[in-house]
């Protein structure tokens, strides 16, 4: 008899307070499992952003620092130009890295910062309670956009993956999603490729995944899966939108 | 090295060096650009690091992630960019990072102007950044004091685990005088490291910089213990300079750039055979109110002088006590006050019977 | 190796009772307990026909609790 799967020493033995079925835990065990299989653990510096994951500082098994609502990627400048040797990851929901942290997300990538960006894209503010993202699809409801997104009001929603692969100085950009188990094998794979480009120093990566936030969709767990597949995917197509050559 | 001409600016950035720093991050303003400009040309050869920024937003947390991470670390910038930095600097505060910021004040406000002021006093003593933090705040009057100030702000942090204000302004980051650079060269204290991020190389549990704490309780604790750490920083750490003040009837109280011409009032009036004097705070947060515990003797009045439309002189009134009448004189707007015209105002003073 | 036989085991205590396990099980081998509540008081889930587990993974991989250790039945 063989143990095929346990959980992995990248996370702490902490519950989460995420909500039943919220997908974040999900990506919270992927990229510990990245980051053990990695040997990284020990070396590792994550910042956490502001959103659900603030607390993320509790539930990964690595150094963590908080930082201010968007400006992790400017945190984790700071930290890996201060300790090249180290791995250093940042967390961002959609509001944290696609409002209020656009500028710093868009010169991270500029100036090819060293930096693994796990971006998680939920369509909503989950922690304040669900009001409008700038990626919360067109006619989606929340609680500021009460009758469904109008793009004439607030415009279409934002492709931060598409705009990020545009970056020079962007190295790899993989959208996936959390959506499937076939597909959760798609995203690990992903944030394993993005955290090997850091350990080869090949600059700035970004995994944007593809989430659920069953209580501010107003949805339940389930449902929430397929919401996502259905609507989110055809939106924000899935797979590598920057990548470098292999030799 | 023996006395060499510059820039308040230069020595500035040549004491930080000097003084152990090792990571440089800012975003261009005048008037303090010599700074990061000397930075982006010594740095690298002393083995640092100079990054420009995209924003002051951006500067403060590379800041942050670079002083978390150990380095000695400081950021520049000049009045509307201190005023982006805001919400990093409370949150240096909170977190308790040693690091150095200086401000080389212009007149505001809004975009102002380029021209020198000191109308960041509230900014650099009451902060803008949310919640109950305080910042010590060195302020030199000049070129030689702006490079001593910065070394011993490096130390400051490092001794308090807390951010430091070097508060200078337009006129003395550009004028020229002679500095020699007296203090040793320092590096980073082999003191208490557990808190900086290193990774736990599986040895110890892994570390958290935070300063979240949603239980009432806890964040109440934090408070509590950032406050005992700021009243042992009012005891300790209060400066001032106290001239031709023992006999004085008139004392003028005046910090910085505003401090350097009031001397030469100071003088002029002398010489006319008024006693006048200057208190010179030293420190702005903690403000130096042990130098107006015991106020001179014959001491009739106190005259606050500003360059700006009064910020310093509510400090000046509390540290009075109402003891004797405070006036305040303040140019603004980037206008520097002349000897002559606060001689003047003195003089008024002391016809008029205030004095 | 025609049937491929795994063992799930449930962490009860960290189970939300969010079922996204139970959605994406091929076999049916899990369902949601609603005769009891787990400290954090969910109905957590459990394992209803256990024989029938392939060792897919799928439920530990869908699970954001990390709920599941799964184990494979060597090949006889
Ligand atoms: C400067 C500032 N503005 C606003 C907030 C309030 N706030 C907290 S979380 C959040 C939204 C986070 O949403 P997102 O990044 O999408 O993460 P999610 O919660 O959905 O995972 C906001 C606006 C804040 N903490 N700081
Ligand atoms: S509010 Fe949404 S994003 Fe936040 S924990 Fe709940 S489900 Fe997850």
């Amino acid at each position: 008899m063989s143990v095929i799967f346990k959980k992995t020493a990248g996370l702490t033995e902490t519950d989460t307070h995420y909500c039943p079925g919220c997908t974040h835990g999900v990506a919270h065990r992927l990229v510990g499992e990245v980051l053990e299989e990695l040997g990284l653990l020990g070396d590792t510096i994550g910042c956490a952003s502001v959103g659900c994951s603030i607390f993320s500082y509790n539930y990964f098994n690595v150094d963590m620092i908080e930082c201010s609502h968007g400006r992790a990627p400017a945190v984790a400048t700071g930290i890996k130009r201060t300790v090249p040797g180290k791995t250093v990851f940042t967390y961002q929901g959609d509001g944290d890295l696609a409002a209020i942290g656009t500028a710093e997300i868009v010169h991270a990538a500029h100036r090819g910062e060293h930096i693994t960006v796990i971006f998680v894209n939920n369509a909503i503010y989950g922690m304040t309670g669900g009001q409008m993202a700038p990626t919360t699809l067109s006619g989606q409801k929340a609680t500021t956009a009460p009758t469904g997104r109008n793009a004439e009001l607030s415009g279409m929603p934002l492709k931060m993956s598409e705009m990020i692969a545009e970056v020079p100085g962007a190295t790899y950009v993989e959208r996936v999603s959390l959506h499937h188990p076939k597909y959760i094998r798609k995203a690990k794979k992903a944030i394993l490729r993005g955290f090997t480009y850091q350990l080869q120093n090949r600059g700035f990566s970004m995994v944007e995944l593809l989430s659920t936030c069953p209580t501010g969709w107003g949805l339940a767990p389930v449902a929430a899966l397929e919401w996502l597949g259905n609507n989110m995917i055809p939106y924000y197509p899935l797979g590598v939108l920057k990548a470098p050559e292999e030799v | 090295m023996g006395r060499t001409l510059m820039k308040g600016n230069e020595a500035m950035a040549l004491a930080a060096i000097r003084g152990g720093c090792t990571h440089f991050f800012g975003y261009p303003i005048t008037p303090q650009n010599e700074i990061p400009e000397l930075f982006a040309r010594e740095l690298p050869k002393a083995g640092g690091l100079f990054l420009q920024a995209e924003s002051e937003i951006a500067a403060v947390n590379m800041l942050y992630g670079s002083a978390a991470a150990g380095a000695r670390a400081m950021t520049s910038s000049s009045s509307p960019g201190l005023a982006l930095m805001q919400e990093g600097i409370s949150m240096l505060a909170a977190t308790e990072i040693p690091c150095v910021i200086v401000n080389v004040m212009r007149g505001g406000p809004g975009l102002g102007t380029i021209q020198p002021a000191q109308s960041d006093y509230f900014q650099m003593t009451r902060g803008g950044g949310n919640g109950d933090y305080r910042i010590i705040s060195l302020a030199p009057a000049t070129v030689q004091e702006s490079a001593e100030m910065m070394q011993k702000a490096f130390d400051l942090s490092h001794k308090y685990r807390t951010p430091v204000f070097l508060v200078s302004d337009g006129m003395l980051g550009q004028m020229m005088e002679p500095v020699e650079f007296l203090i040793p060269p320092s590096t980073k204290p082999a003191g208490d490291q557990s808190w900086v991020l290193s990774g736990h190389q599986g040895r110890r549990p892994p570390r958290t910089i935070k300063s979240l704490r949603l239980d009432p309780a806890m964040l109440e604790n934090h408070n509590l213990k950032l406050q005992g750490k700021y009243s042992r920083i009012t005891r300790r750490e209060s400066q001032f300079e106290s001239y031709r003040a023992d006999d004085a009837e008139l004392l003028f109280c005046a910090f910085g750039s505003a401090a350097r011409i009031v001397k030469n009032s100071v003088d002029d009036l002398r010489q006319n055979g008024r006693r006048a004097g200057l208190i010179r705070p030293m420190t702005l947060w903690p403000f130096p109110f042990p130098a107006f515990r015991v106020l001179p003797e014959k001491c009739k009045s106190l005259v606050c002088v500003e360059m700006s439309c009064g910020q310093m002189v509510d400090d000046v009134r509390l540290a009075a006590g109402g003891r004797v009448p405070v006036h305040f004189y303040g140019r603004c707007g980037g206008v520097i006050p002349e000897p002559a015209e606060l001689s003047e105002y003195a003089e008024e003073l002391i016809v008029g019977g205030a004095v | 190796m025609a049937d491929r036989r795994g063992i799930p085991h449930i962490a009860v205590e960290r189970c939300k009772g969010c079922g996204l396990c139970v959605s994406v099980c091929p076999e049916a081998v899990l369902s949601i307990d609603e005769s009891r509540v787990n400290l954090k008081g969910y109905y957590p889930v459990t394992v209803e026909s256990g024989e029938s587990c392939i060792g897919c993974l799928s439920c530990a991989l869908i699970c954001p609790d990390v709920t599941f250790t799964i184990e494979l039945l060597d090949d006889r």
